[in-house]
């Protein structure tokens, strides 16, 4: 039912995708360096505005490591470093004079694993909220009420938001990150893996929230499972040893690809 | 059934042995508990007999006349309290410059080796070190180069449980909100002091508990007082000093309060260390 409801997105989101649909983000030959050793390799590829690309591959194919240059994640630890260009409404991030925290704040990210901060519910909301922003208490309730709303969290929690956030179950704390990551309004979110530690109902849940969170956002999604890739996402890139092997609209890459290994890979002959 | 003689042999011998190293380990684990059990025992039997109110309320007495420890009591608060309100905050800042800013820098391996040599200095040469460099320039013994010694003792373990608390924390925590925008000294404050807190707070308990019974390091620069003080620039009393005063003195009524100072003590840091323990037991996220 929810793989029909799906398909429907993918049609209708692929007639409203065409060639004017501006570029959100442009990843321009873009390299990755763990100390020596590059994780990426020139990579190039378009993120277009208000739709979702998800990037499959097999492990250590560079996906995530793709993920982390667009918002520069991987400036908290020593001896990494990207070459190349991320353009960002034609800005180039990769800039030694891009503020990073502004860069984060526009280019939000759901983890692998929930991270609820240990406080409360509203705090967890709140708390991204007070970096930027200096609202009256009505108008921030308001603002973690939406955000939990939008994130379809809110009928289970509205009566404990000063419960701890760790208290929740891990599918409600992976919808307690996004209400957190959409609270700060970001224009931009990445989804690295956040199904993989949760269970088929909670990721039933994530998948339609993303799903609903495409007309607003510019959205990436790092996966493992090709099913989801084919059910949330109208772009597809796929990676393998830090290239770029492929990158279309889903539907092709899933029934027509140009390339062989992306053909063995999405049938599932390796990986 | 028959099983191989052998192999019963081995069996045989290997339970014996089985056994006699768990003898072994009870007896030396019943040693070191029997010493603990005769010193608390020691001391709650003699130390008793001094206890009563006066004792918090009188001055230590000349010999052989009635008194109490309360000069020395307060002493030792101030001291100890002063000696944490210097020491924490900047071994929680050191702390948190090698967990968190120079956690990748070269110099934080350095700072982390000369912290623990400072961790396990023998506290009479921090306490000849701070006459050296305070009681000789003042002219006099004071409260004040007192609690300069202790905050000196404080500060590796601060230090290095602030750091431990910290690096504990999951890098996961620190993506998830450097993700938000979030400055690092926000990070730190928000995320990583809340969910480091209870550790931290131990690490400051433990740190207390082991300057309450320091001698060596208050004989050189607090020196001691007969009487009530509470000015940092003279003198002050302190319960070990006045301990290692009086249990070596001839006088009975001396020797009597020495004890009561020592179950006093024991009693305090015995306190901390449980509620250290209490403490840490807990999970350090929560709210």
């Amino acid at each position: 039912m929810s793989m029909m409801a799906n398909n429907l997105g993918v049609a209708a989101s692929a007639a409203r995708t065409n060639e004017d649909t501006p570029e959100k983000i442009s990843v321009r030959d873009l390299s990755f360096f763990y100390g020596e050793s590059k994780a990426l390799k020139n990579i190039s590829l378009p993120l277009y505005e208000r739709t979702v690309t998800a990037f499959i591959g097999p492990s250590g194919c560079g996906k995530s490591t793709l993920l982390r240059c667009l918002n520069r994640m991987y400036e908290l630890y020593p001896k990494q470093r990207a070459e190349g260009e991320v353009l960002l409404d034609n800005v180039n991030i990769l800039d030694a004079k891009q503020d990073l925290n502004l860069l984060r704040a526009k280019v939000g990210m759901v983890f692998q694993k929930p991270t609820p901060f240990p406080m409360t519910i509203y705090d967890n909301i709140a708390f991204g909220v007070k970096l930027y922003e200096n609202l009256p208490r009505a108008e921030m309730n308001e603002r973690v009420e939406s955000s939990l709303r939008r994130a379809a969290l809110w009928d289970e929690v509205k009566d404990k938001l000063n419960a701890s956030g760790l208290g929740l179950s891990g599918g409600q704390q992976q919808r307690l990150c996004i209400a957190r990551t959409i609270a700060v309004r970001p224009e931009v979110i990445l989804f690295d893996e956040p199904c993989s530690a949760l269970d088929p109902i909670s990721t039933s849940k994530i998948e339609e929230l993303i799903d609903e969170l495409k007309d607003q956002y510019t959205i990436a999604i790092v996966t493992h499972n090709m099913q989801q890739a084919a059910r949330v996402s109208e772009f597809t890139a796929f990676m393998y040893l830090g290239e770029l092997i492929e990158f279309d609209r889903t539907e092709k890459i899933f029934t027509t690809p140009s390339v062989k290994k992306t053909e063995e890979y999405v049938t599932g002959r390796f990986g | 059934m028959a099983t191989d003689v052998r192999n019963m042999r081995l069996y045989r011998r290997r339970s014996v042995r089985n056994r006699v190293y768990m003898g072994l380990s009870i007896a030396a684990a019943g040693i070191g508990l029997g010493w603990l059990a005769i010193i608390l025992g020691t001391l709650v039997v003699k130390g008793v007999v001094g206890l009563n109110l006066a004792v918090f309320t009188e001055m230590t007495p000349p010999p052989q006349a009635a008194g109490g420890l309360a000069n020395a009591i307060v002493g030792s608060l101030i001291m100890t309290g002063l000696a944490v309100l210097i020491g924490t905050p900047i071994g929680t800042l050191a702390g948190t410059y090698m967990a968190e800013y120079g956690r990748y820098d070269k110099l934080t391996p350095v700072i982390r080796f000369i912290n623990d040599i400072l961790l396990s200095a023998p506290s009479i040469v921090i306490g000849l070190f701070i006459y050296e460099v305070l009681v000789t320039r003042m002219g006099h013994f004071s409260g004040l180069a007192g609690a300069v010694a202790l905050a000196v003792i404080v500060l590796p373990v601060v230090v290095r449980t602030t750091e431990d608390m910290l690096l504990l924390v999951p890098n996961t925590l620190r993506e998830a909100a450097a993700a938000l925008g979030t400055p690092t000294w926000h990070i730190v404050a928000k995320v990583g002091y809340r969910a480091a807190r209870a550790g931290i707070i131990t690490g400051v308990l433990l740190a207390v508990a082991r300057v309450t019974g320091e001698t060596a390091p208050l004989l050189f620069t607090a020196l001691n007082n007969q009487f009530w003080s509470t000015n940092l620039n003279a003198p002050m009393p302190s319960l070990p000093v006045v301990i290692f005063q009086f249990a070596l003195s001839p006088y009975e009524n001396w020797r009597e309060l020495a004890w009561t100072g020592a179950l006093l003590i024991t009693l305090a840091v015995l306190s901390l260390s449980v509620l250290a323990r209490v403490l840490s037991s807990k999970s350090g996220g929560e709210r």
